[in-house]
């Protein structure tokens, strides 16, 4: 490396650090709009006639689309070469999974409102529930060892072990598309495609490396 | 006396919402303590003050029957922006956003298959010889949440027998329009269009069967399957079919839309059953929809127990003695 290359990586590295400052509160803030959005909506009676069902689904979806956000820092971080982004990962993760925790409780305490014998019977007899537990429990996993005690003394084993979130983010997208009503997939599709996006990406690098 | 004057009113000349709710803004900035009495005095602000009251046009001369359940009816607001209309959209909010794009005048029926006077009919032919008739019908959604909702119609028989149905009139088919410009859903084919649903003879003689051409006491509108529908209230409301622009005696099972898209989910009878559970909701419990959805007491109002025949038994279970419930659901 010549010497403007190394000022230049030097420059790189002040900015991104300066980026990284504000970065992570502004994204942690972001993440929490979702929320905000429905009890501020609960509260102003936009959420429709069925505001439980409203509720139910939205913290779902963001669940999903947080987990496809969490996907594609790795690609961001070495496709612009910018490490800060590297930072966020960790708290995406965490927030797809507090939204997916956010909609479990939402449907055992406000769906199936605390009916613990009726929540048993749907999650055993609906496929799409019983996919829909599977990834949260495995989420809940990685939520657990996401701390940097875990990553010590799992050591190589921990990337093994949070790799499953691209299994997961499969199960999420079934649990989604399995409740579908008549063919009306567009959305569910398009995060499927999404993922197969970010899949063949990761493979492609696999075979380069 | 206001809602007389009100009805005067062309929808032209209703404040719209907007230039509603920022008038009021300004009379609430303004500190003025305004009831819903002085706020309907208000110039132009006519039938759209409340901002969520009964809109369209009015009928007159609807009779009140007197079998109508005195339970708590769904707010029009919420029983007109939370609809399964899939022609208008597939978000339970998108046939209130298209509704306008569903042009229902002209309208006409075609009548055929096995009876003796087929033939197009005008929505005018159809209604004319009618008295219209206010019945408040628990509906079922087999997405396991209803509503109470005082339709406006007449019986569906009295409309079937003018066409003299023959002997092999075992079954009646109903179509929905089908028009992607009017209905701008059908350009998706999230199901097959048009939308068919269908009944056996003795379920559409049934005397609880309507035919309704409003709801409210207002011309059906748009989002709710003007300008005329089916209610059959023990059966889950896709069987209610909305804007029929055909219906045909047929003498073997008709396709119904639901069957076709999924027969393991739906059958052709569809019945609200409680004890037949469905592969994507647990039928035994329903949540009623009967408030304005705002604040804790919307999320943690009770669900409440389904009943067989959405409670209608005492009425229909008759139609169905010899039938296996758990195989025809």
């Amino acid at each position: 490396m010549n010497s403007s290359g190394k000022i230049t990586a030097v420059a790189h590295q002040t900015s991104s650090l300066r980026l990284s400052i504000w970065l992570k509160p502004v994204v942690f803030l972001m993440c929490l709009l979702p929320l905000l959005f429905n009890v501020t909506g609960l509260f102003q009676g936009k959420l429709g006639a069925n505001p439980v069902e409203a509720i139910l689904h939205d913290f779902g979806l963001w669940s999903l689309r947080l987990l496809l956000i969490t996907l594609c820092v790795t690609p961001l971080q070495m496709q612009l070469r910018w490490g800060a982004v590297a930072k966020l990962r960790g708290m995406l993760g965490l927030f797809a999974f507090f939204y997916a925790l956010l909609h479990f409780t939402v449907w055992l305490v406000l769906d199936q409102q605390l009916s613990f014998s009726s929540a048993l019977a749907d999650v055993i007899e609906k496929k799409y529930i019983t996919i829909g537990m599977l990834a949260l429990t495995g989420l809940l996993l990685l939520a657990l060892t996401s701390n940097r005690w875990s990553v010590r003394r799992l050591g190589v084993r921990w990337k093994a072990l949070h790799r499953i979130i691209y299994p997961l983010a499969v199960l999420t997208i079934i649990h989604y598309l399995w409740q579908v009503r008549a063919n009306d997939v567009l959305e569910p599709a398009a995060y499927l495609v999404a993922l197969l996006v970010l899949l063949i990406w990761r493979f492609i690098r696999m075979i380069k490396h | 006396m206001i809602i007389k004057a009100a009805n005067k009113i062309r929808s032209s000349e209703i404040t719209s919402e907007d230039v509603f709710l920022k008038r009021r803004e300004l009379l609430q900035a303004a500190g003025l303590a305004l009831g819903a009495t002085t706020a309907a005095m208000l110039p132009g602000a006519g039938i759209a003050a409340s901002g969520d009251g009964p809109e369209g046009q009015k009928l007159d001369g609807v009779t009140a029957w007197a079998d109508s359940t005195s339970e708590k009816q769904t707010p029009w607001a919420q029983a007109t922006s939370y609809n399964n209309f899939y022609e208008l959209g597939t978000d339970k909010t998108d046939p209130q956003k298209n509704a306008s794009r569903l042009i229902t005048e002209p309208w006409s029926v075609e009548v055929n298959g096995e009876c003796a006077k087929p033939g197009k009919y005008t929505l005018e032919d159809i209604l004319k010889p009618h008295a219209l008739e206010e019945r408040v019908y628990r509906l079922r959604c087999v997405e396991a949440w209803s509503m109470v909702i005082p339709w406006v119609g007449f019986p569906l028989s009295d409309l079937l027998k003018r066409f003299e149905p023959n002997g092999n009139a075992r079954y009646v088919q109903f179509q929905t329009l089908h028009d992607p410009q009017r209905l701008p859903g059908q350009q998706y084919p999230v199901l097959q269009w048009p939308y068919v649903e269908g009944l056996r003879m003795d379920e559409a003689m049934h005397p609880l069967t309507l035919m309704a051409a409003g709801m409210y006491g207002r011309v059906l509108p748009n989002q709710s399957g003007a300008p005329l529908r089916l209610v059959v209230p023990w059966k889950y409301g896709f069987k209610s079919i909305k804007s029929i622009v055909r219906i045909s005696f047929t003498e073997t099972q008709p396709d119904t839309s639901w069957n076709l898209s999924a027969p393991r989910e739906y059958g052709f009878y569809s019945n609200v059953n409680p004890t037949v559970s469905h592969p994507r909701w647990s039928q035994a419990k329903e949540r009623r929809l009967d408030g304005d959805g705002k604040g804790l007491a919307a999320l943690f109002a009770e669900k409440q127990e389904t009943q067989m025949f959405n409670g209608y038994a005492e009425e229909v279970a008759g139609l169905y003695s010899d039938l296996d419930l758990t195989k025809n659901f």
